[in-house]
Formats: C-alpha cells, structure tokens, sequence
C-alpha cells in the first residue's frame, strides 16, 4: 500500500494511528480474497467440467461436496476445515520427515475459502456451460474442432459473460468471507479493526472506518467486474 | 470421537439452539417487514426516499455482517459509555442484553438483503394489474398490500428461500458477542473439554437440519401458488 497514502489515513485524528494497521488489514483481506478466489475458480472450473463430462459416480461426489460446502454455515465450515487442514498438513509433513511445521495463518484460510467459493463457482459455472447453446458446439464439431479446441475456442468464451455475474457474487461472498477467518487469529481487515478498536477504545469511529474500506473495495472490485462483463459480451446482441 | 460430553451439555446445547432460532426467526421476520418500505421506496419514493434506502442496501450488502455487529455491539455500546448523561436519561438502554444488539445488527442486513430481492419481485408485477385495481377504486395503500406485495412475494419465493437459507446460515456470527447461541455453547465445549471436531460436526448437522426444514417449508408454500403459475 501507498505510503503516502496511510499517512493521509492517519492524519484522521480520531483513528490515533491504527489507520495504517487498518490498510495493512485491507490489504491482507485482498490477498486472501483474490488467491482464495483465484484459486476458488480452477476448482470451480474444473469441477464443473468435471462432473459434466463424467459418470453418475464422479457426478454425485462432485454434487455431495457442493451441496455441503453451501449448506453448511461459512463459520463453522472454517473453523472445521482449519482445524482439520492445520492438522492433516502438520501430520503429512511430520511423517515425511520434515518436523513439526503448520502452515501459517493466511495460507490455511486462502485453501479454506479456495473449498468454499470453489463449491460455489461449480455451481456458477455448471449453469453457465448449460446455458451455451448446443448448436454453437454442433457447429464447431462439423468443422472438426476436437473436445478441447471446442472448449476453448466455442464454450469458453461463451459461458464467461453469462457466469460472470454469478462470479461476482461469489467475489463478494468471498471478500465478506474474510472477516470470519478473524475468528481463527488471522490478521486481516476484521481483526485489525478489533485490534485498533480495542487499543484505541474508538470502538465506533475504527469500525466504523473498517466497514468503509469493505464497502469501497466491494464497490471498486463490482465496478471493474461489470466493466470485464461489458468487455467479454462485446459484439453480443443485447438481450 | 469422542461423544460424552454430550450429556453434560445436553440442556446448554438445547437452550443455545432456542436463541439461534429465536435470533432466525426474529430477524427474518422484521427483516423482512423493514424490507417492504425499503423496496417500495425504492422504486416508488422521491429522490431523497430512493436514495436514502438504496445507500442503506448498498451499504449492509457490502460489507461482512461481522463488522457490522461488532458496530452495532461495541460502537454503539461505547458511545453510551462516553455520553453519561445518556445513560442518566434511558438507564435501560445500556443495560440491554447482547442479544438485542445481535437482532438489530440481523435484522437491519436481512432488510437491506431481502429489500433487493424485493424490489426485483415488485417491478416483475405487470403495471395493468395494479392499474386495474387502481381503476376500481382501489387505494394505493391498498393496492401495494392487497395486490402489488402478495403478487411479488408469490413471484420470488426461489429467491426468498435462498436469502432465509443465507440469513440462518450467518446466525452462527452471534456468538462472536456475548449471545449464548448454539454456536457459543459448541465453542464452550470446545474450550472445556478440548475437543475440536466433535461439537462443530454437531453444529454442522444442527444446520443442516434446519436449513432442509426450511426449504420443506418453502415447498410447502410454494404449492399455495395459484394453479395456473406452476406451468
């Protein structure tokens, strides 16, 4: 982040100098929302694919674990999976040899919400290839294209404009999502609110100056998606 | 596994299960109560109305409903402790419970969610429906409660079993204030007993049971629309 830019943060009397904490937390936040989404859409991706083009058995597996990843509340989802990841990864890398290492924080949570928004963008992304129309792929098979060129060349860029608002979505549920792995000690936005607050005892003032940062990274991050929306869909008729 | 602690805390889990249901149920239904001016202002309001209820949407939608509880909660809870003479004058109002922090905090962002929902479902109603009714004398009060609300409501109802799902799917948030909900008491046994697994696999069910009630539920509604909407 900017220098200049916490220091203009900080002159903001009322926040006694946790503006900085409070933009290094929002930083953070984005880490964790774009890796964890980032990584969110190749499992969604490929479980979409996936469980298309496969049997009932792969079929019901895939469909088990979405349905449980968005039934389940996100809090406990996390505690559960950052428990049962800190375990299992420390576990593996002891018996490899390695000695006692966890991961830290801000890695288990981005693997954490990858599971869950990738649950998620499944779901967007099944939708999204159903809703490519068959004679676009007919089209493309009669002038050869294999599986995968037709995939790339024909339902790719057709199914991206119409899964990109469900995306966003996600992309919001995600970046909201951050602020529940506070609860589990990681650093981000959320927690360095409470830190600021609890230092500061301006409790309304820092969370009050919190929420604005969620609101205008929400802001920003839906008017660029709708912009790409805009930039995938040119040449379309309006519907 | 281990599963003995389980009727130790048999009574506790049950009482944290009231209040999360109690919490759900509460906020859904003055959420969405808050939700109709809200949606109704929106698109049939003044410049001042519509922009006032979309900044509030925008703002709750926006934001994770952690932080805002923990404004609702903390913030507003430190200017009565800066402010003497506010608790001089309301002496109930600081003594209230977390709990009515939470509903606040619940119901305000059921609002905001389910007032988007709504205003979706309001402007899908075909305009002679209302102006037939408003030809018959109708009165706008009356056409929005008899006609124009019933009339969304049947439209979205997908949609609103999406947002109560979301809705009792946050109510484990409480329990980051002191509101000993089923998630709190799940953490206790956690703390007490050193288990992790056990009490939020428990949770987890408890959940999902819930969340298939009120999806039944909602079927069940959904077979109240009128015969010739389900083609």
């Amino acid at each position: 982040m900017g220098s200049d830019f916490s220091e203009a943060l900080n002159f903001l009397p009322s926040l006694q100098g946790y503006g900085s904490l409070l933009l290094l937390g929002l930083w953070r936040t984005v880490f964790i929302a774009m890796f964890s989404f980032g990584f969110g859409l190749v499992i969604g991706l490929s479980l979409a694919i996936i469980s298309i083009s496969s049997g009932r058995g792969l079929q019901f597996a895939i469909g088990t674990f979405t349905t449980l990843a968005r039934a389940l509340p996100e809090l406990i989802l996390i505690l559960l999976l950052y428990y049962a990841f800190s375990d299992a990864i420390s576990w593996g890398l002891a018996q490899l040899g390695f000695g006692h290492v966890g991961l830290d924080g801000i890695q288990t949570a981005i693997i954490v919400l990858a599971l869950v928004s990738g649950a998620y963008s499944t779901e967007v992304f099944r939708a999204a290839i159903a809703g490519v129309p068959k004679g676009m792929v007919e089209a493309g098979e009669s002038v050869g294209m294999g599986k995968l060129t037709c995939f790339r060349r024909i339902i790719f860029p057709v199914m991206l404009p119409m899964a990109l608002p469900g995306l966003s979505n996600v992309w919001l549920m995600v970046v909201k999502g951050t602020s529940l792995v506070s609860i589990v000690g990681v650093t981000e936005l959320a927690l360095a609110a409470q830190q600021g607050a609890s230092a500061t005892k301006a409790y309304f003032t820092v969370y009050f100056a919190a929420l604005i940062l969620y609101l205008i990274l929400a802001l920003l991050s839906l008017r660029l998606l709708h912009h790409l929306e805009l930039y995938l869909r040119r040449g379309q008729v309006a519907v | 596994m281990n599963w003995f602690w389980l009727p130790d805390f048999g009574v506790q889990l049950l009482q944290g299960l009231g209040i999360t249901l109690f919490v759900f149920v509460v906020s859904v239904v003055a959420g969405f109560a808050l939700a109709i001016p809200l949606a109704v202002a929106q698109i049939k309001g003044g410049w001042i109305a519509k922009n006032c209820a979309k900044s509030f949407c925008v703002g709750f939608r926006g934001t994770p409903l952690l932080l805002q509880l923990f404004l609702i909660y903390y913030g507003v809870g430190s200017i009565f402790a800066s402010h003497p003479w506010l608790g001089a004058t309301a002496p109930w109002l600081i003594r209230l419970d977390a709990i009515w922090y939470v509903l606040l905090a619940f119901t305000l962002n059921f609002a905001a969610h389910e007032a988007e929902t709504l205003r979706g479902g309001l402007l899908t109603v075909p305009h002679g429906e209302l102006e037939a009714a408003g030809s018959f004398g109708f009165s706008s009060f009356q056409i929005l409660f008899r006609l124009w609300l019933p009339s969304a409501v049947l439209r979205i109802t997908p949609v609103l079993a999406n947002d109560v799902i979301a809705q009792l799917k946050s109510t484990p948030i409480a329990f980051t204030v002191p509101v000993v909900d089923l998630m709190a008491v799940a953490h206790k046994v956690m703390q007490d007993r050193l288990l992790i697994y056990e009490p939020l696999l428990l949770v987890g069910v408890a959940y999902l049971v819930m969340s298939f009630i009120v999806l039944r539920l909602f079927s069940f509604l959904e077979r109240l629309k009128p015969q010739i909407w389900q083609a």
